[in-house]
């Protein structure tokens, strides 16, 4: 059977991707932020999880204002790599691992959670930077990924409890599937920051790090914060931090905390990272 | 009756919720066309003849033209959507949060090296950091 073995939560800046890209990693202002990554490579280089059941956030990219699933399930067997402005990453095509991917479709819509379904699409720094942060710069991705994009640009995102309920779904589906496959979910986006207006820069370390603790040990109580609080506390792009109550759900009550990396500024951006382990 | 907005008194932040993304349609949607290259050129050939193939508002087209970004996100257009106008101009999204700080980058850099910019006086409109 397939098995949830782990958790991953990390930031998604795109300057963190330009950054790999453009080799500058060494370079005194990026140092730090890789440097929380290195344990996160070795760890994963040991667990070799078969599928990366990843949550992200698509940035305008693969979705605009034409169509906007609040959640959509990638159920392809490819995704390339988006050109978001400045060209495409130069980094390897994403394979999809297609059977889990419908399996979980199904049993999360009958579930009562309403998926969007996807086969074609392009994916973002959203989705990419995550996999360079833990795979650093390989030929080919060492794994299956089922990209898995919520809305978080066009308000309202999903409410936070709906996100952690919904990663219990997922957890569900996963344990239902036959094959046998070293699962992990990860939770990408955040942490607090603010990209627009005035107020761009915004970070509340004291509201990351409180996110962060929570994660482990509450993630109920996390589950019940509103939106408005997202907002005003964490930035407006804070609210990206839904994505990782997914994450959260879909493993069990009581993890093991792994790893964890903090890191002010990326770019715009409070850097958080986090692994989660389940217990059996 | 009128939907709730308790986002409306966080200052220097425009929630781009349905009435913004209604107004922005179409300068959002010119956005997403500059994920193109040939398309990037068309518009670095003649930007306000590539704008004008758009139904945009009059204001929205100037404020692209004129890289306004804080007028742009007044008028529906999303940062997301509009990161593909400054991607296009080889612009860091670091650069542009710092232009519609009114920082000059630098400033901007600082505060962010700095631990970012406080939360403390900049939760409400009216506070003393306001925006």
């Amino acid at each position: 059977m397939a098995r949830v073995t782990a958790g991953v939560a990390t930031s998604h800046v795109p300057a963190i991707g330009a950054a790999v890209d453009l080799g500058k990693t060494d370079e005194p202002y990026w140092k730090p932020v890789f440097a929380g990554y290195e344990f996160s490579k070795n760890w994963i280089a040991n667990e070799k999880p078969d599928v990366i059941f990843l949550v992200y956030n698509d940035h305008a990219t693969a979705f605009g204002l034409e169509n906007t699933p609040t959640f959509a399930i990638g159920c392809a067997d490819e995704y390339e790599i988006a050109d978001e402005g400045w060209g495409a990453r130069p980094i390897p095509v994403v394979k999809g691992a297609a059977g889990l991917a419908w399996h979980v479709r199904q049993a999360v819509i009958q579930d009562d959670f309403d998926l969007t379904t996807v086969n074609e699409m392009k994916v973002d720094h959203g989705l990419t930077v995550p996999l360079t942060l833990m795979f650093g710069q390989p030929e080919v991705w060492p794994c299956l990924v089922i990209p898995f994009a919520v809305n978080v640009i066009v308000y309202p995102p999903p409410s936070g409890q709906r996100c952690y309920l919904l990663g219990k779904s997922i957890r569900n589906a996963i344990d239902s599937y036959d094959e046998d496959l070293n699962v992990q979910v990860w939770g990408t986006g955040g942490m607090s920051h603010q990209l627009q207006g005035p107020r761009a820069g915004l970070i509340n370390q004291e509201f990351d790090k409180k996110f962060l603790d929570d994660l482990v040990g509450n993630p109920q109580v996390l589950a019940k914060i509103p939106h408005i609080d997202y907002m005003r506390e964490a930035g407006s792009e804070g609210i990206e931090l839904v994505m990782w109550l997914i994450m959260r759900g879909a493993l069990d009550d009581d993890v093991n905390e792994i790893h964890r990396h903090y890191h002010v500024p990326a770019s715009n951006t409070a850097v958080g990272h986090i692994i989660l382990e389940n217990k059996q | 009756m009128a939907l709730d907005k308790p986002y409306k008194d966080i200052p220097g932040t425009t929630v781009f919720d349905s009435d913004m993304a209604r107004a922005g349609y179409h300068v959002n949607q010119f956005c997403m066309t500059l994920m193109k290259k040939e398309n990037r050129q068309q518009f670095r050939a003649d930007e306000r003849a590539y704008v004008d193939q758009w139904p945009m508002t009059e204001e929205q087209k100037q404020a692209v033209l004129d890289r306004d970004y804080n007028k742009l996100l007044k008028l529906g257009a999303n940062v997301y959507y509009f990161s593909k106008l400054f991607f296009t101009d080889k612009m860091s999204f670091q650069k542009a949060a710092s232009l519609m700080t009114g920082m000059s980058e630098e400033e901007y850099l600082a505060m962010m090296v700095g631990g970012g910019r406080s939360p403390e006086g900049n939760r409400y409109v009216g506070e003393k950091n306001d925006g």
